[in-house]
């Protein structure tokens, strides 16, 4: 019971950079525009989320400063492959590169002169996981409440933007221009300023779940902190077949392999990290799988029909 | 006034040329800009990139040791591209062809004739990559699997399977603290040309010509194009479109094998941390740019490396960080990208619509 | 004071010297359009003439270069699909504007400004569901698009412009996709509106329906408008005219039938459609050479799944195809094309033809394989562009050259392009579905004397078409399919529209002689 206690909580810990991430993808694909730039993104989030609490110790600055980037550099994006119709892929993976390089430039230049410029190694302010009285020492409910404010945050975003997407009528609108642009644009719905809202929103979103892993998981600054973390979201968007509600079992499943190996190498076990590293991606392949599977078999129409190609109106 | 875009009406030979290299231009600009605000002299640092990659016999050689893995990746890419499989798991074919190479070379060694070794090493690899792109081929072309992101995955699986592999059963006792397998013996090392390249460069401008060929005087290059941009019709052609698919992805992973395979055979011989740094995911750029020709291929992959190796001179010159070149690699190619637009369109300027002259009175 | 009772309400709308080019081409010139309320106008013209551009511009798609839109006398400016909508215009395009994974009142609502933040989707189903009753459109109003027919998904599109409160509706070739039943419950419909005050526009390139659903009609031809007329006061011939601006040719020359061997043979064939409902029916059909057999029948009865199960493209359930005797049954589509299987087929510009390839490419995407265009596995393009040349000359494709990317030649010379290479390499029969369909009256006439000529050198030709005038003239004979059954087969002379309309609702032919 208290190792799964307390797996659980890792777990959760873990997890809260990936739903932030997954649900700021989530939104970005439903507008039909597919950002592989995830990887580079949140690592700026988190350099610069960090670089700026540690000169501030003004958290709130910090996180603000985080999404900013985020939008700059998913707002490229949009205006790459939206505005300049540049395949959506290449674009993404030219902000991965430069994001992932510009971070690891950032991290070795933005610290201070005492730490010959280097941002490792250091310490700034950081998110403090609640530790309630009486609830936190209930099993389960103490994992669950045993979090930081941002998880908090993000127990409040996933029925939130569930129900923006499917009750609202933005939301609409929004699921609209990802399965038919055409139709959209013809019912009055811009879609070129619905693709770039969304992908802006989405990288925010992206941006704080780098933020997370630097003010509050790891935390502090590491060249690779996101450890592939932006792939595995892309993987997680369809695991939960663009529906935030089911965000969270993807991060949970993912977040929770991190935490099975947190545990396993604290104990000293002698399975090589690796080996159990690989797990997760290999679950993710056959996760596609099976979801590509299930969704010819039930000819149900699966994610943005229009997800990853350009849009202009009177293209033939 | 108005600006459209207007969709070209056949391929403009003058735009293909002249896209990239304005680009080219935007983006040293930008670079430029960039350096000035973290106090760097734009100049000083562009020059010393320059020298550093072209300037001495020892710098090009180090530029070809990077360009080599990026023309096979390149190439392989390009492959796959123009049949728009988006292949981005070179990185994991290419590591996954530097494991069999060392597999059979630690394994194998002592029953295959030394004359033989290095060939059957190196088919290996050359297998293994295949067979590692083809997983996701066959998962495309039978059950419609998304590819993008199948091949992704299998990136981080490779990576970690070889450092499953020279972290732990393939290590090397003496290995002093570095983990990695057993150092090859000299039989098997790839025969260099200068410096540290070796004739994988060969192997790469070889397969560029011959790359050629197929797609522009072959039946099968033919059939492929026809795949590329219309797989309906080419069904209706009466094209097995699953099976090409399939065929032309594990030539796609072959060739990025093949880079693992002289990668680990010809500069670090032996299979350790570092096979790849990022070639897979470079080498998109790379065929990308090269607007998937595999004759520009080479000249773009070299240029990419001058970068990288530039920007490591450039680290240890002025300090600034090494990755300078890879922050320059991502700035060259928003430029591109936006450029990439009117490779396909022309831009027109619409005067303002004439005020029509009265339209004449009456009617049938 | 006395209101003279001669002086008519101004026009609902009104469209004053209306102008739009775009590149290469006037599309309307100096278009003036009245439609009074509660009437019913029909804008005829053939492919190309400018009635769905000229529509396009009223609903807000297009931009006029010049000229006036007036809504009950006052000029208004109207530049996107919500300003039209707010002025109470509304369109029903020929390709549904319905995003096939919502449900119809998401898509009733998709797009509407004044709808809450939050709306009330079951306000809104009432809604629906009031307009339907009184209408006469039943749909469901839960289900999602992709779950409804043709003609369900019409009275979806009907609804959407009834619930934003359309006071003008423009149909654009509504019946292209009914049946004729369907058709006259549209009929219905729209009378039911014009008796409230409402009016439609109806866009058709078909004499029938403008006699059958109009008050007036106005003729377009190449952008202007050649006419416009009381539809008491004219008859199909004289409109015909006046679309063309010649005489139709009412005949094409023809050999006597003189039919050779059996070529085609299909004996009890099923197959199931993509959605895995049956489209053909125990079908079984004889095509000799020297022969065109027509197949009639409304688009969607198992015409298409047809051509690609004889062509190898969809597998046969049951059954046998065998072509010149030998049995093709469930073949690969190589083995159809070596055995002397041409095709054309309904979707030309995406599978007939690639169109970012050139058309010099897409001439040599069936010879390709044989000498001389190649010499074992290379190719050699210079050849390919000799023989490009010389299929462009003989067939007068209009492109600025061999190297043109084919998606920029116009529809009736890329229907040509793709003549050209299945007929160049087609040996025993050619399958031709709806290869008209969309084309000017030069580029249809250019097709159906090519498979008449064809027809005359002994090939057999499967010819698939809507237009019964089409077929009377072209075919020998004429099978008739509904609900992927052949309900009867006709000698062409012996065809009259009655007795094909019977066969077409499903009457069997023993039923009607």
């Amino acid at each position: 019971m208290e190792l799964i206690n307390s797996i659980l909580t890792i777990t959760l810990r873990a997890g809260t950079s990936l739903v932030l991430a997954t649900l700021g993808e989530i939104f970005t694909e439903r507008s039909g525009v597919l950002n592989l730039g995830l990887e580079g993104i949140m690592l700026m989030g988190a350099v610069t989320g960090f670089a700026a609490s540690y000169y501030t110790g003004n958290l709130v600055f910090a996180l603000l400063v985080s999404m900013t980037v985020g939008a700059i550099l998913a707002l490229l994006h949009a205006f790459l492959s939206v505005t300049m119709r540049a395949k959506q892929v290449v674009s993404g993976l030219s902000i991965t590169l430069f994001g992932s390089g510009f971070a690891a430039f950032l991290g070795q230049r933005l610290g201070p002169e005492s730490n010959h410029f280097r941002l490792v190694g250091l310490s700034g302010a950081r998110f403090e996981p609640f530790h309630p009285a009486v609830l936190g020492d209930i099993p389960i409910i103490g994992a669950l409440v045993n979090q930081d404010i941002i998880t908090y945050a993000v127990y409040l975003l996933i029925p939130l933007a569930w129900f923006f997407m499917y009750k609202t009528r933005p939301g609409l609108w929004l699921r609209a221009v990802g399965d038919d642009p055409q139709t959209a644009d013809a019912m009055g719905v811009n879609v070129l300023r619905t693709r770039y809202l969304y992908t802006v929103f989405g990288g925010m979103l992206v941006a704080l779940g780098g933020a997370h892993l630097s003010l509050s998981y790891t935390p502090g600054w590491t060249e690779n902190i996101t450890g592939g973390r932006g792939w595995i979201v892309i993987a997680l968007v369809i695991f939960s077949m663009w529906n935030p509600s089911r965000a969270i079992w993807g991060a949970l499943l993912f977040g929770g392999i991190n935490a099975v190996q947190f545990r396993l190498q604290a104990s000293g076990t002698n399975i090589p990290a690796s080996f159990l590293n690989m797990m997760p991606y290999i679950v993710t392949i056959l996760v596609l799988i099976f979801i590509t599977w299930w969704e010819t078999l039930s000819k149900k129409v699966g994610g943005p029909a229009s997800l990853g190609t350009s849009y202009m109106r009177e293209d033939k | 006034m108005k600006i459209i875009f207007e969709k070209r009406k056949s391929h403009s030979v003058a735009a293909m040329i002249a896209v990239p290299v304005i680009s080219f231009v935007f983006s040293l600009i930008l670079t430029g800009i960039m350096l000035a605000i973290f106090k760097a002299n734009p100049f000083i640092t562009f020059g010393a990139m320059f020298n550093g990659a072209f300037g001495s016999m020892m710098g090009f050689s180090e530029t070809l040791v990077k360009a080599i893995p990026l023309m096979l990746t390149g190439l392989g890419i390009s492959i796959a591209f123009k049949l728009k499989f988006w292949n981005i798991g070179a990185e994991g074919q290419l590591t996954m062809g530097g494991v069999a190479t060392a597999g059979v070379v630690l394994f194998l060694g002592d029953s295959i004739p030394p004359t033989l070794l290095l060939p059957a090493a190196l088919l290996t690899g050359v297998l293994a990559g295949a067979l590692w792109a083809g997983i996701p081929a066959i998962l495309k072309t039978s059950l419609n699997v998304d590819e993008t992101l199948v091949t992704l995955m299998m990136n981080y699986v490779a990576i970690m399977f070889s450092e499953f592999l020279f972290y732990g059963p393939w290590r090397d006792p003496k290995g002093f603290g570095f983990p990695g397998s057993k150092a090859f013996p000299e039989t098997v090392w790839l025969p260099r040309i200068l410096g540290r390249a070796h004739i994988g460069l060969y192997f790469a401008l070889v397969a560029a010509i011959l790359l050629w060929i197929v797609f522009k005087r072959t039946r099968w290059g033919f059939e492929l194009g026809i795949i590329g941009a219309s797989p309906k019709a080419a069904r209706y052609q009466g094209i097995a479109v699953g099976r090409n698919i399939v065929l032309a992805v594990f030539l796609s992973g072959a060739l990025c094998g093949l880079a693992g395979a002289t990668e680990v055979t010809g500069i670090a011989r032996r299979l350790q941390q570092g096979l790849s740094i990022g070639y897979g995911y470079t080498a998109i750029i790379v065929a990308w740019m090269a607007q998937l020709n595999p004759i520009a291929v080479p000249f773009v992959a070299v240029l990419m490396a001058a970068l990288l190796v530039g920007g490591d001179q450039v680290q240890m010159m002025m300090g600034l960080p090494a990755a300078m070149g890879i922050v320059m690699q991502g700035m060259m190619l928003f430029p591109m990208l936006a450029g990439s637009l009117f490779t396909e369109y022309r831009v027109k300027w619409i005067r303002a619509p004439k005020r029509a002259a009265a339209c004449p009175e009456g009617e049938a | 004071m006395s209101v003279s009772v001669d002086s008519p309400p101004p026009p609902l709308v009104e469209m004053r010297g209306v102008s739009k080019s775009f590149p290469g081409v006037i599309a309307n010139d100096c278009v003036d359009l009245r439609l009074n309320p509660g009437e019913v106008l029909a804008l005829l013209g053939e492919n190309g003439a400018g009635k769905s551009t000229l529509m396009n511009i009223l609903c807000g798609l297009y931009r006029p270069d010049s000229g006036q839109i007036l809504l009950k006398g006052k000029p208004v400016s109207i530049t996107s699909p919500r300003d039209s909508q707010r002025l109470g215009i509304g369109m029903v395009h020929q390709n549904f504007k319905l995003v096939d994974s919502m449900t119809v009142v998401e898509n009733v609502i998709l797009g509407l400004k004044d709808q809450p933040f939050i709306p009330d989707l079951r306000a809104v189903r009432k809604d629906i569901l009031v307009l339907a009753e009184r209408y006469n459109l039943k749909v469901d109003p839960d289900a999602s698009v992709w779950q409804l027919s043709v003609g369900e998904q019409q009275r979806v599109e009907i609804l959407k412009l009834l619930y934003r409160k359309a006071e003008v509706l423009i149909l654009d070739e509504p019946t292209a996709v009914l049946t004729p039943q369907e058709s006259t419950e549209l009929s219905h419909v729209v009378h039911l509106m014009r008796s409230e005050g409402k009016s439609a526009v109806f866009i058709t390139h078909k004499m029938e329906e403008v006699m059958t659903f109009s008050d007036r009609v106005m003729v377009l031809r190449k952008g202007k408008v050649t006419a416009e007329k009381f539809t008491a006061d004219t008859s199909p011939r004289e409109l015909a005219r006046l679309m063309v601006g010649r005489e139709i040719l009412f005949d094409i020359s023809k050999k006597p039938f003189n039919p050779g061997a059996v070529v085609l043979e299909l004996k009890h064939v099923a197959a199931l459609d993509d959605r895995g409902l049956k489209a053909l029916d125990d079908v079984c059909l004889t095509v000799r050479a020297g022969e065109i057999l027509g197949i009639a029948g409304v688009a969607g009865n198992g015409q298409r799944e047809l051509a690609e199960v004889i062509t190898g493209l969809r597998e046969a359930k049951s059954g046998s195809i065998s072509v010149n005797c030998i049995d093709t049954t469930n073949k690969k589509p190589l083995q159809l094309i070596k055995a002397g299987v041409g095709h054309i087929p309904q979707d030309r510009s995406s599978v007939g033809a690639v169109g970012d390839l050139s058309v010099a490419s897409n001439l040599a995407m069936k010879e390709y394989r044989h000498r001389p265009l190649s010499i074992g596995a290379f190719l050699i393009p210079r050849r390919i562009v000799v023989m490009a040349k010389r299929l462009i000359e003989a067939f007068k494709i209009s492109t600025p050259g061999p190297e043109t990317r084919i998606k920029f030649l116009s529809g009736g010379n890329v229907q040509k392009t793709i003549l050209a290479r299945e007929i160049g390499s087609c040996k025993s029969l050619l399958v031709a579905v709806y290869p008209s369909r969309g084309l000017d009256v030069g580029a249809t006439e250019a097709v159906r004397s090519r498979l008449v000529a064809q027809r005359d050198e002994g090939l057999a030709v499967l010819f698939m078409s809507e237009d019964l005038e089409e077929l009377a003239q072209v075919a020998d004979n004429i099978a008739v399919f509904f609900e992927g059954k052949v309900m009867g087969v006709i000698p062409s002379h012996e065809a009259n529209p009655e007795r094909i309309g019977l066969l077409m609702a499903g009457v069997k032919q023993e039923e009607t002689t």
